[in-house]
């Protein structure tokens, strides 16, 4: 079995796949890769189920070393990566043979860089997951993010694969760029303030650093709440802009809790989620309002451009 | 209630919840009404007939006080198709009847290192500690979903008397196991997590382990009693 060994783990590093759902009852949240849609296109440029575990590297890189020969793929954020000193191109199948050290440096544009292998990375799942849960140490490497010397076994795979790449075109959409977020409303929204409202999608707002792939804070011109104050805590989507206490919108990610008790005031659209695992400390999001009509229109369309022939493979 | 339905279209039960779109790919049915044991077992008996149903493209489903969130997979469901055939499932009888609810006896101990919010709670109720302790101790618990982490009951009957609101600043470690009070809530850390609710004691049971089946010591639905123990005993059970 082929092993990649951890050199360096970069500032933080996890074993990632498209998560857990189905435990919400359980209070165990979906998880997952933070750029769902980088992983899925890397795991289908390997021949992989688009579930396979990969590792997912955040705002910078590390080292690995390949004990034996491996196809891997980068994808998602540009991280200038080079294999024994040569640049590693992202969104292509790639060979490494025994005793490579692939290195990442820091993002160039976005958040996430996606290490994706042909057979995916072994090891055991916890609740139908290969998923590392940051919070509740559950999945992955024991439940943590990597250390320098881990070492981790890569699933066996066939062996006659050749090296291909994702037609650029088809990815010119799907690439961390731009500062838009579409939304829609959410279970709060008509209890806030019009003027909460409009103010959310007026103003520009800035990714706070101590963001997480629990939720994304951005700080701006605070929001009014819903007039009243508390509601009941009920259970909170992905995506979901609530608005604390002091005004802040804070926008859940992936391993968000399951509950909430802050009024939601709009909800980022399953198309545009990808896009919250790439946001990167100190810059700028907008927000779009969007009919969830509109929103099931554009899932369904990103989906399409998923297919393998229209990502030319 | 939800066996009051004579048809789909024709909805005549009082305890029909209203359904809003929550986001692109979520639901939220809500019953109306404060949190009580009347209202939660609404959404107890929605949860079951839909957890029951297998509705194809349902993810997950989240149920809370008087709320249950239905996340789907939006490109196989127009919302309104999925309402229909949502309130179809919750009106044809379930496979099963909804399970009894378990009871569930869970040690907690309130001497003070375990219980730092334990004084101040009891001085503004006029209880003395032992006074404070004993009402903890005589209510029964309903839990009424798990949420904010894995296996972290949020628990229905804390008698009113002891209800605190949750601290100005949260602590940046809250022990594993530690029972806290937010309002008229109470409910157990799994872990060790930052947090804001006061805490009144600690319990040595694990709450949540996703090698044990179930994962959770606690479930939706399930009856729960505060049994009192001292310093010792929790030494004895801590790692069981």
């Amino acid at each position: 079995m082929t092993v990649l060994e951890v050199q360096d783990p970069g500032m933080q590093t996890t074993v990632q796949d498209l998560g857990r759902p189905g435990f919400g009852h359980l209070g165990v949240s979906a998880c997952g890769a933070a750029d769902p849609l980088a992983l899925r296109i890397g795991n289908r440029l390997l021949g992989n189920p688009d579930r396979a575990a990969a590792l997912e590297m955040t705002l910078h890189g590390g080292r690995f070393l390949f004990r034996g020969a491996a196809w891997f793929a980068l994808t998602g954020a540009e991280f200038g990566a080079t294999l024994d000193g040569l640049a590693v191109p992202l969104w292509n199948a790639l060979p490494a043979s025994a005793g490579q050290s692939l290195a990442l440096g820091g993002a160039q544009l976005g958040a996430r860089c996606y290490l994706c292998l042909r057979g995916g990375l072994d090891g055991p799942a916890v609740l139908g997951s290969r998923s590392t849960h940051l919070p509740s140490r559950i999945g992955g490497l024991d439940g943590r993010a990597l250390r320098k010397g881990d070492a981790l076994p890569i699933g066996a795979a066939a062996a006659d694969f050749t090296a291909r790449r994702i037609r650029p075109a088809a990815i010119a959409n799907l690439r961390p760029a731009g500062d838009l977020l579409r939304l829609t409303e959410a279970a709060q929204t008509a209890h806030f303030p019009a003027a909460s409202r409009a103010r959310l999608l007026a103003g520009s707002w800035t990714v706070q650093t101590d963001s997480s792939r629990m939720g994304v804070r951005l700080s701006g011109v605070p929001l009014a709440g819903p007039p009243g104050g508390s509601m009941i805590t009920e259970g909170a989507p992905l995506g979901a802009i609530q608005v604390t206490p002091s005004g802040e919108p804070v926008i859940l990610g992936v391993d968000h809790q399951t509950t909430g008790g802050y009024p939601k005031i709009g909800c980022v659209i399953s198309a545009d989620r990808w896009r919250i695992g790439q946001l990167r400390p100190r810059q700028n999001v907008r927000f779009e309002l969007v009919s969830f009509e509109h929103a099931r229109r554009v899932l369904i369309e990103q989906e399409e451009s998923l297919r393998p022939e229209v990502l030319g493979l | 209630m939800l066996a009051g339905i004579v048809g789909y279209n024709r909805l005549v039960m009082p305890g029909r919840p209203a359904w809003t779109q929550a986001s692109d790919d979520a639901l939220l049915a809500e019953f109306s009404g404060p949190p009580s044991l009347e209202n939660h077992s609404q959404v107890m008996a929605l949860f079951h007939s839909l957890a029951d149903s297998k509705t194809e493209g349902v993810k997950n489903l989240h149920p809370a006080y008087c709320s249950l969130l239905v996340v789907y997979d939006p490109p196989r469901w127009l919302p309104k198709d999925l309402i229909r055939t949502l309130e179809h499932a919750a009106c044809n009888p379930a496979p099963e009847p909804p399970p009894a609810p378990r009871r569930i006896d869970v040690p907690v101990c309130c001497d003070a290192p375990f219980a730092p919010d334990l004084e101040p709670i009891a001085a503004a109720a006029g209880l003395t500690l032992e006074a404070a302790v004993a009402r903890l101790a005589s209510a029964a618990y309903h839990v009424a979903f798990l949420g904010f982490a894995p296996g972290f009951p949020y628990l229905l009957g804390l008698p009113p008397e002891l209800a605190a609101p949750r601290l100005e600043r949260p602590r940046i470690r809250v022990p594993a196991g530690s029972l806290g009070i937010a309002g008229a809530q109470a409910g157990i850390y799994p872990a060790e997590t930052p947090g804001g609710w006061r805490l009144i004691g600690r319990t040595p049971l694990r709450l949540f382990d996703a090698s044990r089946d179930p994962m959770s010591l606690l479930l939706p639905g399930d009856e729960v009693r505060f049994s009192l123990i001292d310093a010792r005993r929790f030494e004895e059970l801590s790692g069981l």
